[in-house]
């Protein structure tokens, strides 16, 4: 499971710009565990780490067997067309956790993920836990919270019929649910619908998160790729 | 996947929400139909919408009220109104298709929910890839295209004439009728899925001989292939891998870092 490993951004362009856009808005961590070797009290070793997680301002954690904050609702009544509930239940999430799977937790800044693996160190779980973000950024949280960093993996992008992606924006949106749950053709909706006022950015982002099925869609940066697309009036480079 | 065409009111909001764009509204019927040979089972539709269970014959009456006027509704876009797709019993060897689309099934094969192991994310507790060494993720149809398994097999046949190392517990690999060559089962070469991970093992110094491979292969399939490759780093943090990559041009912006916390507590706890 690579899903948090290839989250487009312009460094990735078939043809990059000079100087790509950091991406300072987008870091995960996550934790695993390995069957048979550090397994025993599971559970209440991932909902420790969400409960630490929760302290730290994310903008979404997640089940990866369960859903993010933000899941499909399976009983609406019409008036959800009108006034829908969309608070992010962060509860029903550390609540769900029932055994192996992988549980992560989404920050909008460098600082709040920094504070999170500070605590996470010292709460001594003994399960695997990882930085998905720019190794950079990783490289420096483990030397500020005095981290010997275990190994790296390195996203090296996409190659074969790269002409089959459809844009940077839309690349952007959807491959923050690395499973490719959200449709590339849902992003666009969204984006159009920002576009033609039917919708704020805040709902477009609410509405795609709800697809992704491990809660690592990153709802706050998705917020910041619409706006910048319907305001700014970007000019896309082609993912391909 | 199917549609029940007795619950479906065409409202068409399932179209623009399957990830390999397999559904269509029939004009002949007026109902959304799906795709069966591009439908990868990975059950976007039927799980990541909403539903109100409403009455079709209604929703089906206040639509046309409202298509007669010229009226435009602006309804959620993320619910199926009517409750109409369905799960269809998969059989094999279509079944693997929902093994590598839907991230919600685990496989037999690896225990893990997802498409392929759990590579150097526990890396510090399995010690899978060691120092001196590079493991390979390399990943088919992702993001948002598909892929057929003859074009894994592609790539797999000629990964194997390099002498590879296919990890073991992976799901492609176990679907391998020789391994040592790379040969996928037949019966399942035309199944269309939403991503697959080929994940092999090299020495640090094959690394830009495999992925210029790698590079050239994906000239000859149908899909898009993503790559990532990992270390285990030294006592310091350091590594050499991605002085190696960027020699060879590889953009190494993001990625994965393993923080080491993991350690062996079972048999502390005397299990």
């Amino acid at each position: 499971m690579t899903n948090t490993l290839h989250r487009y951004s312009e460094h990735y362009a078939f043809e990059p710009p000079p100087n790509p856009q950091a991406v300072n808005n987008d870091f995960i961590v996550f934790a695993m565990a390995s069957r048979g070797l550090n397994d025993d009290e599971l559970v209440q070793k991932y909902r420790t780490f969400l409960r630490l997680a929760l302290k730290h301002n994310p903008v979404n954690i997640g089940d990866a067997t369960k859903g993010g904050t933000l899941r499909p609702q399976q009983a609406l009544n019409p008036t959800a067309h009108w006034k829908r509930d969309q608070t992010a239940d962060a509860e029903e999430v550390i609540a769900g956790i029932e055994g192996h799977t992988t549980v992560a937790a989404v920050f909008d800044n460098y600082d709040d993920m920094e504070a999170f693996v500070d605590e996470v160190k010292d709460a001594q779980l003994g399960i695997s836990v990882n930085i998905s973000a720019p190794i950079d950024a990783a490289e420096r949280c483990c030397h500020d919270t005095g981290i010997t960093r275990h190994s790296v993996e390195y996203s090296l992008g996409f190659c074969g019929r790269v002409d089959r992606l459809p844009d940077a924006t839309t690349l952007e949106l959807s491959t923050m649910c690395g499973h490719g749950m959200l449709s590339a053709n849902f992003a666009m909706k969204m984006v159009d619908w920002v576009k033609e006022n039917r919708r704020s950015p805040a709902q477009a982002a609410r509405y795609m998160a709800r697809f992704c099925t491990c809660g690592v869609f990153n709802i706050k940066r998705a917020e910041g790729i619409i706006e910048k697309v319907c305001n700014l009036n970007r000019q896309d480079r082609s993912g391909g | 996947m199917k549609i029940d065409a007795d619950k479906c009111v065409a409202c068409g909001n399932c179209l623009p929400v399957c990830p390999m764009g397999a559904i269509h509204i029939d004009p002949a019927h007026n109902r959304a139909r799906i795709n069966a040979d591009e439908c990868v089972e990975c059950f976007t539709c039927y799980r990541g919408m909403s539903k109100e269970h409403l009455n079709p014959t209604f929703v089906r009456a206040v639509r046309k009220t409202a298509k007669f006027f010229r009226f435009r509704f602006d309804p959620e876009p993320d619910i199926c109104p009517t409750d109409a797709i369905v799960p269809e019993e998969l059989r094999w060897p279509r079944v693997v298709r929902r093994a590598f689309s839907d991230p919600q099934v685990p496989h037999e094969s690896t225990g893990i929910h997802g498409r392929g192991t759990a590579e150097v994310k526990t890396n510090d507790v399995t010690n899978r890839v060691a120092q001196g060494e590079a493991g390979f993720v390399v990943e088919f149809g992702r993001p948002g295209v598909g892929a057929r398994f003859r074009d894994i097999e592609r790539v797999t046949q000629a990964l194997a004439e390099l002498g590879v190392e296919f990890e073991s517990n992976n799901p492609v690999t176990s679907l391998m009728t020789d391994p040592a060559r790379g040969l996928i089962r037949p019966e399942i070469l035309n199944e269309k899925i939403l991503s697959a991970i080929v994940e092999i093992k090299t020495k640090l110094d094959a690394v830009p001989g495999v992925l210029n491979k790698i590079r050239e292969l994906s000239r000859q399939v149908e899909t898009v292939i993503s790559i990532g490759v990992s270390t285990r780093c030294g006592n310091a943090g350091e590594e050499p891998l991605r002085e190696i990559l960027a020699r060879e041009g590889y953009p190494t912006y993001r990625g994965k870092t393993n923080l080491g916390l993991g350690r062996v507590t079972t048999m502390q706890n005397g299990k």
